[in-house]
């Protein structure tokens, strides 16, 4: 597969603390090819930032990367020094997070930073950048560019400031997008907005995206395929219509259950009993085992994996729990 | 017929957010006043639900303030025809509105000693141990600091707490927005059960459709300030009246049948400090004409039975012409 631009493959992403070693993230393999987005989504603590910023390099130390290997366009990148890493970050992957503020600095004006982003990575003059700047803010639809250009962070309603991002991380054209919660903070009308564009960039210009977040519709609307994550591990991967119409995974179906529905009148929405364990008390086997109507004794003794598309559970992947 | 326990009439708030007065003095500039909530009406009859919708900035929290009584109205009337001591409120984040410091305990049982400050410690901690129990957490659980606990549970204790007071009225804003979906459904039926049992009623805010069908009888669609329509939920999801409560429901996010290839609308909310004149959402109107600049809609008699604030659905225009 020569298409394919990012290659995770049994990522392991842990925190050594005084009461012993903390799994954020646990044995994921998955891959993005050119043009597609794919979806991560679970939910808070399931490890989706983890998986993000180990790919982008940003672990917060003592977090690190204990194992397996991370390809962009085939290149290994999980083995390069940081130095080499921030040349990666700003040339080949861009980052989008959910408070644009993060990627902003509140000093400087947004074309001054577009600017000075674009020579990092090119040889363009200034008033060369200056044009390239405009060009950006406009496909990323700021309207007035003229006018905005000069304009500091702050002069900029919330979803203006989530697209001037969205252009900065344009500005190497990076072959990978990583995008945790773009639109989380974001009311609804302008959350449309934001994704219909990451489609569009990613359809016109073939870059790869990585959408994390919390919320189910937006996968469905925007994913073509979805990753869904419980307690570090990857519960289910498949393409979007599969996942969200025939969940194979019991946590995935309980998640579509309990969302509450725009057409159906439900007496009572699907619960899910209790909640997802935190990092220090995963229990042995499948991490779902206590919540999961459908366990048993095998389900408590081994860890289901499954390697590719389909769910990690013993149903899915033989038949039987016993 | 019964009467509404809640009656809103021309409800008003402004906030002055004018510069510093030596600033404004020094720089020329004019107080500037900012209109949060802008001639807002509404009845809530008993054991029903109705819930406030509308983006970030509209006026819903506003409107939960005045009515428990945390901000004083700028303008109009709110008649609370029940008892004032049984009116309760519930907070979207359920760690800053807990005392870090109080075992859950205490906590739960604050609002019943001050209701019944006679009552012996041993009959509060009995009760406490069932308000624990009908949320769904254990009598144990009385002697665990909030720390202890998910984000759900968190919630669950304050609903716990908020049952303490023997409300019949509760004021939910964004009861479940910072819960994960398997969690908020959790609460979500918790809250349906003890309004079937205890009669409750509920003024719920949310911001997110799908949640306030789950939940309301009547639904009131806010933008910028005021209420452009109020039906009932059945209603208003069958046959939305408003262009913004069209524009809502083709904007959300939908399982069930997504719209991955749609163009949403463009445009943002504007500032409420200086919101367009004549229908402020005229800017981002399909249906604008002339008049929706110049004058302002009101909800009336002989329109949809007051359901909705628009000219074009005063004179039956419709969207269609458009699309
Ligand atoms: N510095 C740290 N030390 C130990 N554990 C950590 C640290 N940072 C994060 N974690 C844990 O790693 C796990 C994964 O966190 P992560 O931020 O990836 O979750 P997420 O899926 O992005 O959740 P959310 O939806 O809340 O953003 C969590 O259980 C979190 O508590
Ligand atoms: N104390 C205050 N001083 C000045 N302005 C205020 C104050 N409280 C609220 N506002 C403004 O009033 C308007 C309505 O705010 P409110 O908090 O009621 O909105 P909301 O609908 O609850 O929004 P959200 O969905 O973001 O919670 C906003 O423009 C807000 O900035
Ligand atoms: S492996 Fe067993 S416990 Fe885990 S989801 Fe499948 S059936 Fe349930
Ligand atoms: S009054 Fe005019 S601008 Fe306002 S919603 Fe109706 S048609 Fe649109
Ligand atoms: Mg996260
Ligand atoms: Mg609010």
């Amino acid at each position: 597969m020569t298409d394919t631009v990012l290659d995770v493959r049994n990522l392991r992403v842990e925190f050594p603390t005084r009461r012993g070693v903390l799994t954020a993230v646990d044995d994921i393999s998955l891959t993005i090819g050119k043009g597609e987005i794919l979806g991560v989504v679970g939910e808070s603590g399931a490890g989706k930032s983890m998986t993000g910023m180990a790919i982008l390099g940003l672990l917060e130390p003592p977090g690190r990367i204990a194992s397996g290997e991370i390809r962009l366009s085939g290149d290994r990148i999980d083995t390069l020094t940081e130095h080499q890493m921030q040349s990666v970050r700003g040339r080949r992957i861009g980052a989008i997070f959910q408070d644009p503020l993060t990627s902003l600095n509140p000093l400087f004006k947004v074309g001054d930073q577009l600017v000075e982003t674009i020579r990092l990575h090119s040889t363009l003059t200034r008033t060369q950048a200056r044009t390239r700047a405009l060009d950006l803010m406009r496909e990323v639809g700021i309207p007035a560019v003229e006018e905005r250009i000069d304009n500091y962070p702050h002069q900029f309603s919330g979803g203006m400031r989530q697209r001037i991002v969205i252009a900065l991380a344009l500005c190497a054209e990076p072959e990978l997008i990583i995008a945790d919660e773009p639109t989380t903070a974001l009311d609804v009308s302008i959350q449309a907005q934001i994704t219909a564009l990451l489609k569009r960039l990613c359809r016109d210009r073939g870059t790869a995206v990585m959408l994390v977040t919390h919320d189910m519709g937006v996968i469905a609307e925007t994913a073509d395929r979805v990753a869904v994550m419980y307690a570090g591990r990857l519960a289910e991967l498949g393409n979007v219509e599969d996942v969200v119409r025939r969940p194979q995974h019991p946590y995935t179906a309980g998640l579509m259950g309990s969302i509450p529905s725009l057409r159906k009148d439900m007496h009572e929405l699907q619960m899910i009993p209790g909640s997802m364990p935190r990092l220090g008390a995963i229990p042995s086997g499948c991490a779902f085992n206590p919540r999961c109507p459908q366990a048993g004794p095998k389900c408590r003794r081994d860890i289901p994996r499954s390697d590719g598309p389909g769910a990690a559970c013993w149903l899915a992947l033989t038949g039987e729990t016993a | 017929m019964t009467r509404p326990i809640l009656e809103v009439d021309a409800l008003e708030r402004r906030f002055d957010v004018s510069a510093p007065w030596l600033n404004r003095v020094l720089e020329r500039k004019p107080r500037r006043t900012l209109r949060a909530v802008d001639g807002v009406d509404f009845d809530i009859m008993p054991g029903q639900t109705l819930a406030l919708v509308g983006e970030s900035g509209c006026g819903k929290s506003t409107i939960a303030k005045l009515v428990t009584g945390l901000h004083a109205p700028s303008g109009g009337k709110i008649r609370f025809n029940g008892d004032p001591e049984k009116m309760q409120m519930i907070f979207q984040d359920p760690f800053a509105s807990l005392n870090p410091r109080w075992r859950v305990g205490r906590i739960v049982a604050e609002p019943l000693r001050t209701l019944h400050p006679e009552t012996p410690d041993a009959q509060v901690t009995a009760r406490v141990e069932e308000l624990l129990r009908t949320v769904g957490l254990s009598g144990a659980d009385a002697a665990k600091f909030p720390h202890e606990f998910s984000g759900g549970q968190r919630q669950r204790i304050s609903i716990a707490r908020a049952l303490a007071g023997e409300p019949e009225f509760l004021v939910c804003d964004e009861p479940t927005s910072a819960l994960d979906v398997s969690v908020q459904a959790q609460v979500l039926n918790l809250m349906k059960k003890l309004q079937r049992e205890m009669g409750l009623t509920y003024l719920f805010i949310s911001h997110d459709l799908s949640v306030v069908r789950h939940m309301a009888d009547v639904i009131a669609v806010m933008y910028l300030g005021r209420i452009v329509e109020i039906q009932p939920t059945g209603d208003l999801f069958a046959n939305p009246l408003h262009p913004y409560t069209r524009m809502l429901l083709d904007t959300i996010p939908d399982l069930e049948s997504p719209k991955r290839d749609r163009a949403p609308m463009g445009g943002e909310v504007p500032s409420p400090v200086s919101p367009p004149s004549g229908c402020s959402f005229h800017p981002r109107c399909p249906l604008a004409f002339d008049r929706c600049k110049r004058e302002r809609p009101q909800r009336e008699v002989h329109v949809h039975d007051r359901r909705v604030a628009c000219f074009a659905a005063a004179e039956d225009r419709q969207e269609s012409a458009h699309v």
